[in-house]
């Protein structure tokens, strides 16, 4: 039997990737991408103590976290885009004024 | 016996799989390395008694939002990371910095070891130890609780999408247009 805590470790190297990522990285859709490693390796803690526990609740609340996720990377795409009209470039260093 | 190689195996290729999407300097490539990430830890879902979340991690993640990501990284045709001068001059470049962010990461490390230390006797447990697998897996348990407990989450949910969507509508809306 699989212990909950190598689930957890799993989770936590995942959401350590997608932090590294976001801090690493200088394309905006490679920190979009991060930012989904990152809401994974929650959901993955969700499912786990979910089953630990014999309940359902974890299931359920990954699917809001699933949501978000699609809800965040449809407005961030969008935003992405319209920078990319802006400055013809993807490095997050380039947008450094709220307005121009 | 089979069941701990398999968690092995989907772990390890989930972890190498996103490792590789941080180290690709080419978006398309760290896609494509996203999906196969998600796959290994829809696999992963399978092995703690929930196919639904499985399923939808499919559905959704590699089905509708990795399209999405990748339908924008071929509109905007801009494969590599750019390195400009000016970039590399960036006052955050300096070494003081990258050390600071150095003894940071550290520190936090030590902390979540601390932890996991201190809650080793609670997580040691094996994770399918309560509950029964079936009435886990089953989604008309799930839509139950979904739709009794978590109604008001669930249309909260529904006014975000809506919100979402006009969001991105506004905002990828040329300017010419208004």
């Amino acid at each position: 039997m699989i212990p909950l805590s190598h689930y957890l470790i799993v989770s936590a190297i995942l959401f350590a990737i997608g932090t590294a990522g976001v801090f690493l990285r200088k394309n905006l859709i490679t920190i979009l991408l991060s930012v989904e490693i990152m809401l994974n390796a929650v959901n993955l803690t969700f499912v786990a103590f979910g089953r630990s526990q014999g309940t359902v609740d974890g299931q359920i609340i990954t699917f809001f976290v699933m949501t978000v996720a699609a809800a965040e990377a449809a407005v961030g795409l969008a935003i992405v885009i319209g920078l990319f009209r802006h400055r013809e470039s993807l490095n997050p260093d380039a947008f450094t004024t709220l307005k121009w | 016996m089979p069941d701990t190689i398999l968690f092995y195996l989907l772990a390890g290729v989930a972890i190498i799989a996103s490792a590789l999407v941080i180290g690709q300097r080419n978006p398309m490539y760290s896609i494509m390395l996203l999906i196969a990430s998600f796959g290994a830890l829809s696999g992963l879902y399978i092995t703690l008694d929930a196919p639904f979340v499985a399923m939808a991690q499919i559905i959704v993640y590699a089905g509708a939002i990795m399209v999405l990501f990748l339908f924008v990284v071929m509109l905007l045709n801009a494969p590599q990371e750019d390195a400009a001068e000016w970039d590399r001059a960036h006052p955050m470049r300096r070494p003081g910095f990258a050390r600071f962010g150095a003894l940071l990461a550290g520190l936090l490390i030590a902390q979540l070891a601390w932890a996991l230390m201190r809650a080793s006797s609670l997580v040691e447990t094996p994770v399918a130890g309560r509950g029964d697998a079936a009435a886990l897996s089953s989604v008309r348990a799930l839509g139950g609780v979904l739709f009794t407990d978590y109604m008001f989450a669930f249309e909260a949910t529904s006014v975000l999408i809506l919100v979402a969507m006009v969001g991105a509508v506004v905002l990828a809306r040329r300017e010419d247009d208004r």
